[in-house]
């Protein structure tokens, strides 16, 4: 018995979460916390992140080869797990930006079109 | 998802934790740099986070394979259920591994023996072709040399055709090693090379050693190299002396070249050994071919093209022994056709002990779910699937299979060994050994048992409603009929293989019996025998051979404890020891004037007598009957049958063109005497005996009688053949019971073998008719408590429990006896003696079944007879 998987967050597209995530490593290294309220201030809080399901994502991310992670000292003087973007992860942002570009257009013209 | 991840869940957990434990930091001292109480920072910290729990459990399902994680979790369970029911669980592994040890030892044994290719080099192009014998009772008999060259000329479609044939001949003794009789090969020079054979010293033969003129050579196989020589390479180029003859090694054979059998020791070329003469007859049938098939071409091709020689060779040479046809098979059903038969006889025999076992476990494990039909049956009301408990029991029989076949494995390992060990010469038994595909096959088996017994008791809840278990009182009267007759069908089965396996066993058993008991027509009690040959080269002339003869008998005959002794070509069940053809001057027009074939034998006068041959009219040979005063013949009871029928045969002649200095009015009958078998299996008994002391007969076979032990009587009798010739090596020293055991043998073995399997299948069907039964009693105990206390009598009852129990065993009974006039006719080729359908034996297998069957089923009966209607009652 497998429950629904549910979205990475109840405010955000499923699947964005990844991209968000990575495009917050894109400027170096970062923690679970770090991640968190980057992408939280520079949607200027628009995007809430529920804290918790950005975990099991940087897990998934990081079994897909898209970050690697280790342990280190955080700004706070707290030992923190740092995550950073590889090759094929640089390679994933492009692409999903460009496929959420599309996605944004082709709803954009829906919507216009709906609008006439 | 990866097994690593699998299993390394428990340590991402914990740094999962450590994770979250280090974001909650994070976001505590954020709370408090903006200034909230520090009680109040944890509190949103954690609210923000969201529930921790939430987050573990995601991160460990993305981590869990769940195939993996069910399997063992069935496995786990399946291991506990076991694991309560000791006695259970052991007896069915055992049963199990013994069904799969027999099947994967035979299997081993089958695969090395009958399925692998031979070591040779391209071994699928090579055939061995044989002559059909000319009285046709044997289709793959010996071949003519003259044959053999017009099949050369004929057949095109093959690269090559080798001849060869086996004989003994003495290895002189030499730096202080005893003179020994070996057995040796002889052999164009093109047949070891043809079979790819790379020598390991020296060389092969080649085109010009094969010639009646070539100076003598010989090729050793290694195990003589070793024992003989200690692996001395400088052997090659040394000169042996065999028969008393110089032989120039030439070469060594590499070990693993065991070919016709391991007890060849030599080879030498056969143009060079055997008299033009012999080579050229196209009626005197000594030897075997080989050939190797051109690429394309197929064995009936050959054989066709052979056989139209064959026919026009006789055509030419229309004598009663040119054989009419040619026949042939590949090299590795010529090399294991005696094998073949044991070896797939008791292949079937093991298969039916498996399947017995598989069904006995099946059987076992429906009792069991019967007992949890109402769990199962909850489980499935709230929801659980039946694939669900399906994946159980199979589990469970899964499980008991496996340990079974671990155990199996290890029964085959050891069965395997002590088979090779019990039979080693049995073909290709050195090649014997368990390999990759063996334990496939083995896993096959495995997986075979765990099916069949896990599949069986899930019909029931593959099929119906589940639900009604639950609405079954809790003091139903008999639950569960399904389930009974399904039981009922498996026990069926069961009794039924089994008393197929019983009749084999039996016939078998019968027929090797019959072998023993045949009467050879002579002494085999205390008697000792054994065998020498006197070497050409010093027994050149007739008189020294009849001279060494004459010195041989007194001396024995003198040695304390020796009653009688006597000494004969060839003994009683020794063998064929070769025939003669003849004719009868007073008979000329006999069968159409044509030339006859008897067995000859050369006997010395005190032969028949030491060897208890009754006389039945006329005379034995007497002391004068010597070099050319030999003029007398003896024959046999059949022989004066066959050729004088109701005349007297004493004072006819019969005229022998192959013996020198033969008396030209022929041999005079001088009396007739019982026949003897040459061979246990073998009824030509038509014999011509002649005296010994005409010289003629260089091979010899003592028999000697004796009050006692007769084997004390072995060394004395070597000491006065070395006295008379200390260089006369002698084989075969045997008493005459283990002389015929020999030849007994196979039998013996697959009949004790097949029998050990129906005894185990026996068992197992009466433990199955037990248990079934005990389990029926059980689950009736209220019923028949209910029933004896209205009044029912005990008698009744039993009776009622007894034809329960016995109705699956009838129709087994009925089905197995049915089964066994089948199968009987797989086996009738190993039966001697015996019809294949004995109805005796028959009804004696049907008679101890019935008796176990009874005796299985009466116990649990009589425990139901004596129940206390009051306590049954109480029962639930």
């Amino acid at each position: 018995m497998t429950e629904p998987k549910k979205a990475a967050s109840g405010e955000m597209l499923q699947g964005t979460m990844d991209m968000l995530i990575l495009r917050t490593l894109v400027m170096g290294r970062a923690h679970g916390h770090t991640i968190a309220h980057v992408i939280e201030n520079t949607s200027e809080d628009v995007l809430q992140v529920e804290q918790g399901s950005l975990y099991p994502a940087l897990h998934r991310l990081e079994d897909r080869g898209w970050v690697k992670s280790s342990w280190g000292v955080s700004e706070n003087n707290r030992k923190a797990k740092f995550y950073e973007l590889t090759t094929a992860g640089r390679k994933q942002l492009v692409a999903e930006r460009e496929r959420w570009q599309q996605v944004v257009v082709a709803i954009g013209r829906i919507l216009g079109e709906a609008a006439e | 998802m990866n097994l690593r991840r699998f299993f390394s869940r428990p340590a991402a957990d914990a740094e999962l934790a450590q994770e979250l434990e280090a974001h909650l930091q994070h976001e505590v001292d954020h709370n408090i740099a903006r200034g909230m109480s520090e009680e109040k920072a944890r509190r949103q910290a954690r609210l923000k986070l969201g529930s921790v729990r939430r987050v573990h459990e995601t991160v460990w399902e993305r981590n869990s394979l769940e195939w993996f994680e069910t399997m063992l979790r069935d496995l786990r369970y399946a291991v506990r259920t076991l694991s309560r029911t000791p006695a259970f669980t052991v007896t069915a592994v055992l049963v199990m591994a013994l069904g799969i040890g027999a099947n994967v030892t035979l299997f081993t044994v089958v695969r090395s023996v009958l399925l692998k290719p031979l070591p040779f080099r391209e071994p699928d192009r090579l055939i061995q072709l044989y002559e059909k014998s000319p009285d046709g009772r044997r289709e793959y008999s010996y071949i003519a040399g003259g044959m053999y060259a017009a099949w050369k000329k004929a057949a095109s479609s093959v690269e090559q055709m080798a001849i060869y044939g086996t004989d003994s001949i003495n290895l002189s003794g030499s730096g202080g090693q005893l003179p020994e009789k070996l057995r040796y090969a002889k052999c164009s020079w093109d047949l070891l090379s043809m079979m790819g054979v790379v020598p390991e010293v020296g060389r092969l033969f080649v085109e010009a050693d094969d010639r009646r003129a070539a100076p003598a050579t010989v090729v050793l196989t290694h195990g003589l190299w070793m024992r003989r020589y200690a692996g001395d390479r400088g052997i090659v180029g040394k000169t042996i002396l065999l028969d008393a003859k110089p032989y120039t090694v030439v070469g060594v054979l590499p070990a693993w070249f065991l070919y016709p059998d391991t007890q060849t020791q030599l080879w030498a070329p056969i143009y060079h050994e055997e008299s033009s003469g012999m080579m050229e007859a196209v009626d005197n049938h000594n030897f075997f071919v080989i050939a190797r098939l051109r690429r394309g071409a197929t064995m009936a091709q050959a054989l066709s093209q052979v056989d139209t020689a064959e026919k026009q060779v006789r055509a030419a040479h229309p004598t009663p022994s040119t054989a009419s046809g040619a026949s042939a098979r590949t090299l590795l059903d010529g090399v294991v056709h005696d094998a073949k038969a044991t070896l797939y006889t008791l292949m079937g025999a093991t298969s039916c002990v498996l399947l017995i076992a598989c069904l006995n476990v099946a059987n076992l494990l429906v009792a069991r779910s019967a007992s949890r039909r109402k769990e199962t049956s909850v489980r499935a009301a709230l929801g659980g699937s039946r694939w669900r408990l399906l994946r159980e029991q199979l589990t469970e029989s899964a499980v008991l299979a496996g340990a079974g076949g671990a155990l199996g494995m290890l029964f085959a390992w050891l069965g395997t060994r002590w088979l090779v060990e019990a039979r080693p010469e049995m073909a290709r038994a050195n090649a014997i050994h368990m390999d990759g595909v063996v334990l496939l096959f083995g896993l096959g088996v495995v997986a075979g048992c765990g099916l069949l017994a896990g599949l069986i008791p899930s019909l029931s809840f593959l099929r119906g409603p589940l639900l009604e278990a639950l609405q079954d009182s809790s003091r139903a009267t008999s639950a569960g009929h399904g389930r009974v007759r399904l039981r009922r069908a498996l026990l069926a089965a069961e009794v039924g293989l089994t008393v197929v396996l019983l009749t084999c066993a039996g016939l078998l058993l019968k027929s090797y019996n019959h072998l023993r008991s045949t009467d050879l027509g002579c002494a085999t009690q205390n008697v000792l025998t054994m065998r020498f040959a006197l070497p050409h080269a010093r027994y050149d002339t007739a008189a020294k051979t009849a001279a060494f003869y004459e010195q041989l008998l007194p001396r024995l005959r003198a040695l304390p404890g020796v009653k009688a002794a006597g000494v004969v070509t060839t003994l009683p069940g020794q063998g064929y020891g070769g025939d003669s053809r003849f004719t009868l001057p007073e008979h000329p027009d006999f069968a159409g004037g044509a030339v006859q074939d008897a067995i000859v034998r050369g006997a010395d006068p005190g032969y028949f007598s030491a060897l208890q041959i009754p006389l039945l009219s006329g005379r034995f040979f007497e002391d004068h009957e010597r070099l050319t005063d030999a003029r007398s013949v003896i024959v046999s009871k059949s022989f004066a049958r066959q050729y004088f029928g109701d005349e007297d045969a004493l004072g006819k002649h019969i005229l022998i063109k192959d013996f020198d200095g033969v008396p030209p009015e022929g041999f005079e009958v001088v009396g007739v005497v019982g026949d003897t078998l040459w061979a246990l299996t073998e009824q030509d008994t038509a014999m011509m005996y002649f005296p010994l002391y005409s010289g003629g007969w260089p091979n010899a076979s003592i028999g000697v009688r004796s009050d006692g032990d007769v084997t004390s009587l072995a060394l004395p009798i070597q000491k006065v053949l070395g006295e008379l010739d200390p260089d006369l090596p002698v084989s075969d020293v045997l008493t005459m019971d283990q002389s015929i055991g020999r030849s007994t043998v196979d039998a013996s073995f697959t009949s004790s073998m097949v029998m050990a399997f129906a005894v185990i299948a026996l068992v197992l069907a009466a433990v199955g008719l037990y248990g079934v039964l005990s389990y029926i009693v059980t689950q009736r105990t209220s019923e028949i408590g209910i029933r004896i206390a209205l009044g029912a009598q005990r008698g009744a009852v039993l009776r009622l429990i007894l034809s329960d129990g016995l109705r699956p065993a009838w129709i087994g009974l009925l089905l197995g006896l049915v089964g066994s006039g089948f199968a009987v006719q797989l086996i009738r080729t190993m039966l001697y003696g015996t019809r294949a359908l004995d109805w005796v034996l028959f009804a004696e297998v049907g008679m101890v079944l019935a008796l176990v069957a009874g005796v299985a089923c009466a116990i649990p009966a009589w425990r139901a007879s004596r129940l206390d209607p009051m306590q049954a009652l109480r029962t639930e």
